[in-house]
């Protein structure tokens, strides 16, 4: 009888503090889409939303209350099952992932030792959701886009992947917690500086990954309408639009904790480091993960799309020698115990 | 060589970089929108918005009924009927225009020798029912006379050019 309630009780916890991450990150997802259009806008000498509220602060809830109430539209000629639980296998990765994510020292949901491995396996089954959505709907546009979508994550998987193997080599450890506390020191002791051709390497596929601008093609709007989602409403496309956004937000914390430090001050080991010791370790991650965010903007306002056989081109025959390369570089650095970083 | 600095430019990502600066500067930059419904642009006085018909200043209406609008109107908007009045003067007994099928070209005003079609600077009308865009003689005359103050200082200023 005890040993039910305490189990209860535990599972009670697990779920605040699921609730405790999802619910924030849901929040962000919003906002990040009201940010895009505004940083875009900004961009384009446009002002962006404006009308909804103060300064359009609501926008994102207008568009959230739309979408909600609009119709489910399921094809005739689509996999009825498979069209519906595709958007959910898109969006299920996506906040799984953040299990593992430590937002500060300590702060983590499941601080297990192969975090790295199990964010790669999460964000690679991401994936499966476009595929699915793009065969359920049985349209071409959305096949055509699921396929585009495949190849490329294929490609950039394994640059990626490579940049990932760089961070544990350098860190002795897949655990993300311990990847951050290697990285201790000063500015100038994060990874981004001695790994810093794989922390590009790792920014540009996490773009491609997440299937964004300039990697869209998956999308490809003047190309193929709108790719795997073009036979989805309402509801169903809101959570391919929440997966998109978690997915953005996912990748840039990643860059965070493995390229800058996670939650660790950037004035550490210089004399302000007293003076900004008052910050949480939290909203220095929250910074570095917007920074990233606002590079996603960024980018969009200003390339165009790549063309399909160049995004294959720079996947495989850039991305995968350049990250190799540095990798030995890395190992030989590592097997030499070159300080500050490896040491 | 060349083949060496555009390896280095790209593997470098110095154009990227290059583009990045300049979207990043507009980012920064004075923001141009124009408010709409709190903010106006300026209108020409020659602006072409809907149209009315003008009466001289001891209320006669300007119109002789002599159909050069009509034969003019590319889109075939104008439809005029004409029969002399009780005191001998041609006037129309019909002068409708469909707003429908209206492109607001403004040749109906150029052609008008006596200034009496003419186009006002209101474009923010609309149309509950289909035959609300339906503009009858009566209508363009009271659009007229609602106007006539703004429509004739219009016509002075432009009058050195015509």
């Amino acid at each position: 009888m005890l040993d039910t309630l305490y189990e209860l009780f535990e599972l009670g916890k697990i779920l605040f503090f699921i609730l405790l991450i999802t619910v924030p990150l849901l929040v962000s997802v919003a906002y990040l889409t009201y940010a895009e259009r505004k940083v875009i806008g900004y961009i384009q000498v446009r002002m962006g939303p404006n009308r909804v509220g103060p300064k359009g602060l609501l926008q994102p809830i207008a568009d959230a209350v739309k979408l909600m109430f609009k119709e489910i539209i399921i094809p005739t000629s689509s996999d009825r099952f498979l069209f519906i639980i595709a958007p959910v296998l898109a969006i299920a990765p996506a906040l799984a992932a953040w299990a593992v994510v430590p937002f500060s020292d300590g702060v983590v949901l499941a601080d297990i030792n192969v975090g790295l491995i199990y964010i790669l396996a999460m964000t690679s089954i991401g994936v499966y959701g476009i595929i699915l959505a793009g065969w359920a709907s049985n349209s071409k546009y959305a096949f055509l886009g699921a396929m585009r979508s495949a190849a490329q994550v294929v490609a950039y998987e394994i640059a990626m992947g490579f940049t990932l193997v760089g961070v544990l080599m350098s860190a002795g450890s897949l655990n993300l917690s311990e990847i951050v506390l290697a990285q201790q020191g000063s500015l100038l002791h994060w990874y981004w500086l001695p790994l810093f051709p794989l922390f590009i390497v790792y920014f540009i596929s996490a773009v491609a990954e997440t299937n964004r601008a300039p990697f869209d093609v998956a999308e490809g709007e003047s190309e193929i309408v709108a790719g795997f989602h073009v036979e989805y409403s309402g509801m169903l496309f809101a959570v391919f639009f929440l997966a998109e956004y978690a997915n953005m937000i996912l990748v840039s914390a990643l860059a965070a904790l493995m390229f800058l430090g996670g939650w660790l001050s950037p004035f550490q080991g210089t004399f302000l480091e007293p003076l900004f010791a008052f910050i949480p370790g939290m909203v220095w991650f929250v910074l570095k993960t917007g920074f990233f965010l606002f590079l996603f903007l960024w980018f969009r306002a200003t390339f165009p799309r790549y063309r399909y056989d160049q995004i294959m081109r720079l996947g495989w025959k850039v991305f995968i020698p350049v990250t190799l390369v540095w990798i030995i570089l890395v190992g030989i650095a590592v097997m030499a115990d070159i300080p500050p970083w490896f040491a | 060589m060349k083949q060496v600095a555009s390896a280095f430019k790209s593997l470098f990502l110095l154009e990227l970089l290059k583009g990045l600066s300049l979207t990043g500067r507009y980012l920064f930059d004075r923001k141009i929108t124009v408010q709409y419904p709190e903010e106006k642009t300026p209108l020409s006085n020659r602006f072409r918005g809907l149209h009315a018909l003008r009466r001289y200043a001891n209320g006669e209406e300007r119109c002789i009924a002599c159909k050069l609008c009509e034969a003019v109107c590319p889109a075939l908007a104008i439809t005029i009927e004409a029969a002399p009045r009780d005191d001998g003067t041609r006037r129309t007994t019909r002068y409708d225009i469909d707003l429908s099928k209206c492109i607001f070209c403004g040749f109906c005003e150029e052609s008008c020798p006596v200034d009496s079609i003419v186009e006002t600077r209101l474009f923010e009308y609309h149309g509950d029912k289909r035959g609300d865009l339906l503009m009858s003689k009566e209508k363009l005359l009271a659009v007229g006379d609602k106007f006539e103050s703004q429509l004739a200082a219009d016509r002075a200023q432009d009058a050195c050019y015509r």
